[in-house]
């Protein structure tokens, strides 16, 4: 029997703002419990909200970004539960009219080509965090109320993906294009980016599609969990079924938890045991209107997405899916350098080579944003161009390199201080040829005999050319004396 | 001399201008009428004479000095207990919310302390502003200073019998169906409820957020004036509050309004209204008539539906206000929490611990309200109850912009009738209601109303007369009802105490 899996993401991201959803309370994360409030975040009696008009400007830029419909009218509704993480016992969030419905987010395909899509998503929308509950020992629970009231965007995808392969992909793409706008962090291990996954299978029995009951996983902390957390939801439901036979019909929606180091999802006592939240109109607030003008200053303020640059380095730049994505993918700042790199050389392959294998390899081993990288894109730039007019060959190019990261030289003074210009003297290269093949008559021998395969030898006396030329002779020039050379031999 | 607490606020500013008289003398006098005067009346929650005359003190020592002072520099002020004052108690009559002092001062608060007034107590109302009687305060009721056997009217009994008592010359209440106009009209003195928006809520402790409202007593319509323009304007702390200019409307009150076409309420009119208020309402409009106003009747068809509308809105409202006091945070905290009943003993301790606290917390009209709004805004019901509420409060809306096509202002009684006896509506709730009848479309049409006295039953008890009019058109209104003023002498009367 098999079966297909319906999964559907609920993300939650906080938005980066000075100033709480509603206040004017800061929004730092990491202090001391309890001290990022303010009379209004803090429910007191009396006090009122006010909207924070940057976080509604950020969350309708995402909106746009996602082309999703953005509706001219919008309000606030209040969402009614008693329980400790927000004080007034009420969450302000957006309930029948959200400010916007409908998007769209492009996943790439996994790398090895299969997955990616499109996934559809069903509405954004604005709301208020709720403060912490830590639940300690001795059946005693803390609050912490810094993170209540942060501006929260709430983001729900259709339940179109498929496999859990995916639904990582959707939410890592999420995370890249938030960033890429500018509006959040993302950061999962902070809270600032959280996930929850909408799962259910549908088993395919003779030919008829059986639901399974629909689970909503909670506690996903990193995009691996994301994954892992699906695949055994997904095997869990069907053994379920296979045991119990309860359908979609036979149980309302379950929320479980997911326990990374056990690998498995557990019943989750929910915060109400029946969910009547009693949705109504926040009378505090006013509404939101949203006109085309509005819309299009937003719509002007974007810029270009990850799907869009991943598509202009392969169409402008001709650089594989596989290439382009890899640039997109670290962040805006690396697209951004090798964007720079690549106008400045025109050579755009050997550019995402240097990029890609050495100066992503420097950044993550120190553990450094792209933009402390000593080397910048001009620097780098100029080293390329440099082994473009064959004044360095690539080996050449390597070790400047490794020494303008090391000295933060450009690479004209480190060319100039440690001798490395190429040498194009044919003179001297046909000598180092002569010297090599008088060194090494071995190799004519086997290479006379057929012993080995021609390539081979050429390959080990090109190397010892460069060997006697300090590594510095041109290689094109060394091959083509070379092969004259054997050719004269040979006859 | 005169005494000063006979006065108004516009007189005893002009007495305290000329140096006649010191803003502590005026404020100890006032103490002292209040000390000798509250056992009968119990108009206040919370004094503090100190305070007070400290306040005073520095007010007199700038004005001698020539220094600015505010625009009601040295009066006495009387203030609802559902207003935050910094540091102070606030208690909304509740035992919820017996020792809650706000770290901060409401907008009003704050606007008051500029203009220099001097602040003599908190007064007392019906719990969380919930009543018409002053009777559901969890310290005790108010009495009519004009019979003491009688309430002084809801919610903000404290604040009107407090002016009416002479025991500042000026107060501020909160009005959400009626709880300012119909406690000033069974007070005799004058109660303005401005267009929702007019005066920030910001520290106004919520009962129904798109319904409350706070505004002015008084004994005439000069000091009512002066009050609203120091109250009124637009507060970034409450984004429901309208940036609408603000008139001087002390300085145009004297001008007749350009026309004077009165509507009279065909459905304030009706069964329940004592005869003795009618016939006070039917002379008014003679008195209008005779300054020259065209009076014709007008129609609100959707009155009807306004009590049942209320009785929706606001308590669903109230039940998501109110659900922030569990005792975990703010409010009354229930020492013992242990199961009250079998089912409880499954329960986690929370919410034991909130429900008991909630139970000891809350007066039984509160309660009432919360239970009334929870059932209205839950799922299956809403639809039937909350929203429909809604539209019918579209409705009546619709039914005061058309009324205000042909005519100015509207009037009516304020209340069915005067002041009743203490105790005589407690059992019954919904007659209780009744007494609001009248008021309540205003706040769901978001509109001001007026009371002004305009009478006194022939047992002594004071007639309101109550004036409609557009939305932020409060200067109309006011010039309005002072045509009827100026003609009468019903604002100069005051009850007897000794």
């Amino acid at each position: 029997m098999s079966y297909t899996m319906i999964i559907g993401l609920e993300v939650h991201v906080q938005l980066t703002t000075e100033s709480k959803m509603f206040t004017s309370c800061g929004t730092d994360f990491g202090l001391p419990p309890n001290t990022q409030t303010d009379p209004v975040s803090l429910g007191m009696p009396g006090t009122l909200p006010v909207m924070n008009g940057r976080a509604f400007e950020l969350a309708l830029k995402t909106a746009v970004a996602l082309g999703a419909d953005i509706a001219g009218f919008t309000k606030w509704d209040r969402k009614n539960y008693y329980y400790p993480d927000l004080p007034k016992n009420y969450q302000i969030s957006q309930y029948d009219l959200p400010f916007s419905t409908g998007g769209r987010l492009e996943i790439p395909p996994q790398k090895d080509g299969s997955g990616g899509g499109r996934c559809a998503l069903t509405r954004v929308h604005l709301e208020e965090d709720t403060g912490k509950l830590t639940h300690g020992a001795g059946g005693f629970s803390e609050v912490d109320l810094n993170r209540a009231g942060i501006p929260l965007m709430e983001i729900v995808s259709e339940p179109e993906i498929r496999t859990p392969q995916d639904a990582k992909a959707c939410l890592e793409e999420l995370r890249l294009t938030l960033r890429y706008l500018g509006v959040s962090d993302c950061e999962m291990q902070e809270g600032s980016l959280r996930c929850d996954a909408n799962v259910n299978i549908h088993i395919d029995v003779d030919g008829k599609k059986v639901a399974t009951p629909i689970v909503e996983i909670k506690n996903l902390n990193s995009f691996r969990s994301v994954e892992r957390a699906i695949q055994y939801e997904a095997e869990r439901q069907f053994d379920q079924w296979k045991k119990d036979g309860k359908t979609i019909k036979d149980a309302p929606k379950q929320t479980r938890g997911w326990s990374d180091p056990e690998g498995v999802t557990k019943v989750q006592r929910e915060k109400e045991t029946a969910a009547d939240y009693r949705y109504f109109p926040e009378p505090d607030l006013v509404p939101v209107v949203v006109d085309d003008a509005w819309i299009a200053r937003v719509k002007a303020s974007i810029g270009e997405l990850p799907s869009e640059r991943r598509r202009r380095f392969s169409s402008e730049y001709g650089l594989s899916d596989y290439d382009a994505n890899v640039l997109v993918e670290q962040g805006q700042d690396v697209a951004d350098y090798y964007d720079a790199v690549a106008k400045a050389t025109g050579a755009y392959k050997l550019a995402s080579n240097w990029v890609q294998q050495d100066i992503l390899r420097i950044v993550k081993e120190r553990k450094v944003p792209i933009g402390e990288c000593p080397v910048g894109p001009a620097a780098l730039a100029d080293l390329i161009n440099r082994v473009g007019r064959s004044e360095l060959n690539t080996n050449q190019g390597r070790e400047v390199l490794g020494k303008m990261i090391e000295t933060g030289e450009p690479a004209e003074a480190i060319i100039e201080a440690g001798g490395y210009r190429m040498v194009s003297d044919k003179g001297a290269i046909a000598a180092a040829v002569e010297a090599a093949l008088a060194a090494n008559p071995k190799a004519i021998e086997d290479l006379k005999g057929g012993k080995k395969k021609p390539e081979a030898v050429k390959g080990f006396l090109r190397g010892q050319v460069m060997k006697q030329t300090g590594g510095k002779a041109d290689p094109a020039l060394v091959g083509e004396l070379l092969d004259a050379k054997l050719a004269e031999l040979a006859g | 001399m005169t005494d000063p607490t006979r006065s108004t606020a516009v007189g005893l500013l002009a007495r305290m201008n000329a140096g006649a008289i010191s803003a502590e003398e005026v404020t100890r006098i006032y103490l002292d009428r209040i000390d000798r005067l509250e056992g009968q009346i119990k108009a206040f929650l919370h004094r503090d004479a100190d305070a007070s005359l400290a306040k005073a003190r520095d007010v007199d020592a700038r004005r001698k000095a020539g220094k600015p002072v505010g625009a009601l520099a040295g009066v006495p002020i009387a203030l609802k207990d559902v207003l935050c004052t910094k540091g102070e108690p606030t208690t909304c009559a509740s035992r919820m919310l017996q020792n809650f002092r706000p770290p901060y001062n409401a907008t009003v608060i704050e606007k008051l302390i500029a203009a220099d007034a001097i602040p003599v107590g908190k007064t007392n109302m019906d719990e969380f502003a919930m009543g018409s009687s002053t009777e559901n305060s969890a310290f005790g009721p108010t009495r009519n200073p004009w019979d003491t056997d009688r309430i002084p009217g809801g919610s903000s009994g404290g604040s009107a019998a407090a002016v009416a008592a002479d025991f500042a010359p000026i107060s501020l209440g909160s009005d959400t169906g009626g709880s300012i106009r119909q406690p000033a009209a069974l007070c005799g003195i004058v109660g303005l409820k401005p267009t929702y928006g007019r005066v920030s809520r910001y520290g106004l402790i919520a009962f129904a957020s798109s319904l409350d409202q706070i505004g002015p007593f008084s004994h005439d319509l000069a000091d009512t004036a002066l009050l609203l323009k120091i109250i009124s304007g637009k507060d970034p702390l409450d984004a429901t509050s309208v940036d609408e200019p603000v008139p001087d409307y002390p300085a145009s009150l004297d001008t007749p309004p350009d026309t004077l076409r009165i509507g009279l309420v065909r459905e304030f009119f009706g069964e329940g209204l004592d005869p003795e208020v009618e016939a006070a309402i039917r002379e008014a409009i003679r008195v209008y008539e005779a300054a020259g106003a065209t009076v014709k009747e007008v129609s609100l068809p959707h009155s009807k539906y306004g009590a049942p509308a209320y009785y929706l809105v606001a308590p669903a409202e109230c039940s998501s206000n109110l659900a922030r006091y569990d005792g975990t945070i703010y409010g009354h905290r229930a020492e013992d929490f242990s199961p009250a009943s079998p089912e409880e003993k499954d329960l986690p301790p929370l919410i034991r611990m909130m429900m008991a606290s909630r139970a000891e917390g809350f007066g039984p009209e509160v309660k009432r309200r919360i239970m009334l709004g929870t059932f209205a805004l839950s799922a299956g019901y809403a639809d039937q109850y909350y929203n429909q509420a809604l539209k019918v409060r579209r409705l009546i809306r619709n039914d005061f912009d058309a009324a205000f096509k042909d005519v100015d202002v509207l009037i009516g009684p304020t209340t069915p009738t005067a002041a009743f006896k203490l105790g005589e509506k407690t059992a019954d709730p919904l007659a209780m209601y009744l007494s609001d009848i009248y008021t309540i479309t205003t706040n769901l049409a978001g509109i001001p109303g007026l009371s002004i006295p305009c009478g006194l039953t022939k047992s002594g008890l004071p007639i309101g007369l109550q004036l409609l009019a557009p939305a932020f058109a409060e200067d109309k209104l006011l010039r309005t009802a002072r045509v009827f003023e100026k003609a009468t002498d019903w604002h100069t009367k005051r009850p007897v105490l000794v």
